[in-house]
């Protein structure tokens, strides 16, 4: 049953995926100058464009290429960054860690504190409490992310001193690097004043990054919980007599959490826009530096990849929500 | 139910497709709701101020000033002076009247985008959801592919393919983001008009069809579309910071507008912070008021009409 469940899911990622894979080779068709020059970059010559056009195929015909394209993306030949001439995968390999940390770190403050924040909430709705909640979460998704950025930065790093400006390890402590998560290292090989160097550089960037999932899981919570509490069943459950405590445990909540962990699977498409931008402020070196700098050197082969990457992570996250919905709720499973 | 996570990106597009057109009851609903009038204010002044920027500001906001410049120097830009209340820009303009004028450019790249990808989306979704069939089917696969990719994402890939960027191409990337959405929202509420009773009795009255789209499925369908133009200029103008903070934006030095001012501030945030944070704060006033015209808008053209 549920091994079926899983590979229907599977299957029908498969027509988004394909065509998000002629989005892209459209995309690569249009970029100025032609593929060629634009992979070539300052490089180019009109005979190195022509070899690369060979190489490429853009003398064969477009469905030819088109599999091609769809075969190298397959494996993961995204070509070589016009920066720094090595292959686009190892680049991305090497940052995709620092950026995993950053989002996982955001994510946990966004649903560690908006949850039981969105809650309280509505609990208390319409009452100072909820209002200032409320607004809170509207000047959340107003603020640009990058200016939050530089503001938290310069207050609590430049000013106060007490969390590090930018990257994520200091100089001075000597980390090993098994994983490439920081925090994840310094627990396996023991340096445990290494993961709290890396954990004490993500506090920062973490908070910056958790805003925006952060207001809008409060603001599907606060809504959630207050439809739920309106229903015949939770109305039923108090005329019964049950303890509040209990309703509000095993009627409210559970059923209250179920479009919250869809938002949740949603949020990641903000986390990895707004790793771009904080990742610049913070000086991270993950997916977002690596793209920040594709886009003002235009290195087409990267953007590429982060693109594809982008959109392929975006997807399988969600595709793993709906996989745990149908845990959460055996309803999904069964009709 | 086979709901996979786009099913639900997309139902819950679909749900806001069922709110009421904008009647007198939402309307009456709104002039009670401090947030809808706070909102409100905010865009009145904003464009009040946008439309006589050129009157308001007290000086040319493209020439410098031999007074600012010639205290201008690396490491210092002059600060609040006589005649110049917010003192200098990196280039020893008034920044007080670049301000004012950046009100302008900032309205025009909102309006501008929320508009290309509300007209683009609303014949998309008008086409798909009047249509139905393999039509709709095809159009929506496509504005499904565009809400897999990460917004931000989709804008930075469009702006990155303009070889210089200009304002033209940050308000097309940032129009694209929203057609997808657009179209979704208009197709499901086309398809609730489709099988109503006002549009059944004008099919049995023999009324033509492009008729019955445009005169009686449209304006019945065009509401929660509204609402969510009003919320997309919001993050229109928010997305076209990002994309001038990440060097997508107009590379033109005269151009005034709140993103890119901000973005540009950048280079002298330890000089002078004033310069990032008064763009910075008129942006924040300016997305909160859209957001809060807009979440009153929905909670107005609710039909629950709870929260």
């Amino acid at each position: 049953m549920m091994l079926r469940f899983v590979l229907r899911r599977l299957v029908q990622v498969i027509p988004t995926l394909l065509l998000l894979s002629v989005l892209v080779f459209a995309w690569l068709r249009s970029l100025p100058g032609g593929p060629a020059s634009a992979f070539l970059g300052d490089r180019a010559t009109p005979e190195s464009i022509a070899n690369l056009n060979r190489l490429l195929g853009l003398d064969q015909p477009i469905w030819v290429q088109y599999f091609r394209f769809l075969g190298r993306a397959v494996t993961g030949d995204f070509g070589a960054s016009t920066i720094t001439g090595e292959p686009v995968m190892v680049e991305i390999g090497r940052a995709l860690p620092a950026t995993i940390e950053l989002s996982v770190a955001a994510l946990l403050i966004a649903v560690v504190l908006g949850i039981p924040l969105g809650y309280v909430a509505a609990r208390h709705r319409g009452r100072p409490l909820d209002v200032a909640t409320v607004v809170g979460t509207l000047f959340g998704v107003a603020v640009p992310v990058f200016f939050l950025g530089y503001v938290l930065k310069d207050v609590f790093a430049v000013d106060l001193g007490w969390f590090p400006p930018s990257g994520r390890q200091s100089v001075a402590v000597d980390a090993t690097d098994v994983t490439g998560f920081a925090v994840l290292d310094g627990i396996m090989t023991r340096e445990f004043d290494a993961s709290l160097d890396a954990l004490h550089h993500l506090v920062l960037p973490a908070v910056v990054l958790a805003t925006i999932p952060l207001a809008v899981i409060v603001r599907i919570t606060r809504a959630s919980v207050l439809d739920v509490m309106d229903s015949d069943f939770v109305r039923t459950a108090n005329s019964k007599g049950l303890a509040p405590g209990t309703v509000r445990g095993r009627h409210v909540l559970r059923n209250a959490l179920l479009p919250v962990s869809t938002t949740i699977g949603l949020q990641v498409g903000l986390l990895l826009a707004g790793a771009v931008l904080t990742e610049r402020v913070f000086v991270w070196g993950g997916i977002g530096t690596l793209l920040a700098d594709a886009i003002t050197l235009r290195d087409y082969p990267r953007l590429q990849a982060i693109l594809l990457l982008g959109a392929l992570i975006y997807v399988l996250v969600n595709l793993l929500v709906d996989l745990s919905y149908a845990i959460i709720d055996p309803r999904v499973r069964l009709s | 139910m086979t709901a996979t996570w786009l099913d639900r990106r997309r139902s819950r597009i679909d749900d806001l497709a069922g709110g009421r057109s904008l009647g007198s009851e939402a309307l009456r609903r709104l002039r009670r709701e401090p947030a809808a009038i706070a909102g409100a204010v905010i865009i009145g002044l904003f464009v009040v101020v946008a439309a006589f920027a050129p009157l308001i500001a007290p000086h040319d906001a493209a020439q410098p000033f031999p007074e600012l410049q010639e205290n201008l120097r690396p490491g210092s830009i002059p600060g609040p002076q006589p005649g110049f209340p917010l003192g200098s820009d990196q280039l020893g303009r008034d920044f007080l009247s670049r301000m004012i004028l950046a009100s302008q450019q900032t309205l025009l790249v909102g309006v501008l985008a929320t508009l290309i990808g509300l007209a683009v989306g609303v014949v998309i979704g008008t086409v798909a959801g009047a249509l139905g069939g393999w039509v709709d089917t095809v159009l929506m696969r496509v504005t499904d592919v565009l809400l897999a990719i990460p917004s931000l994402l989709l804008a930075i890939s469009v702006a990155a393919l303009a070889a210089n960027p200009s304002q033209t191409t940050v308000i097309i990337a940032v129009a694209i983001v929203g057609v997808p959405i657009f179209a979704r929202l208009l197709r499901g509420s086309m398809l609730a008009q489709r099988s109503s009773d006002h549009v059944l009795a004008a099919t049995a009255l023999g009324v033509r069809r492009p008729a019955i789209v445009m005169r009686h499925m449209l304006p019945n369908a065009i509401g929660p579309v509204i609402v969510q133009a009003t919320l997309t200029l919001a993050t229109a103008i928010l997305d076209a910071a990002a994309l001038s903070f990440l060097g997508l934006g107009d590379a033109d030095p005269g151009r005034a507008e709140w993103g890119l001012m901000l973005a540009q501030a950048q280079a002298y945030l330890e000089v002078r912070p004033a310069l990032a944070f008064y763009p910075a704060i008129a942006i924040i006033v300016v997305a909160l008021g859209f957001t809060l015209l807009g979440e009153s808008l929905r909670e107005a053209l609710d039909p629950k009409g709870r929260r």
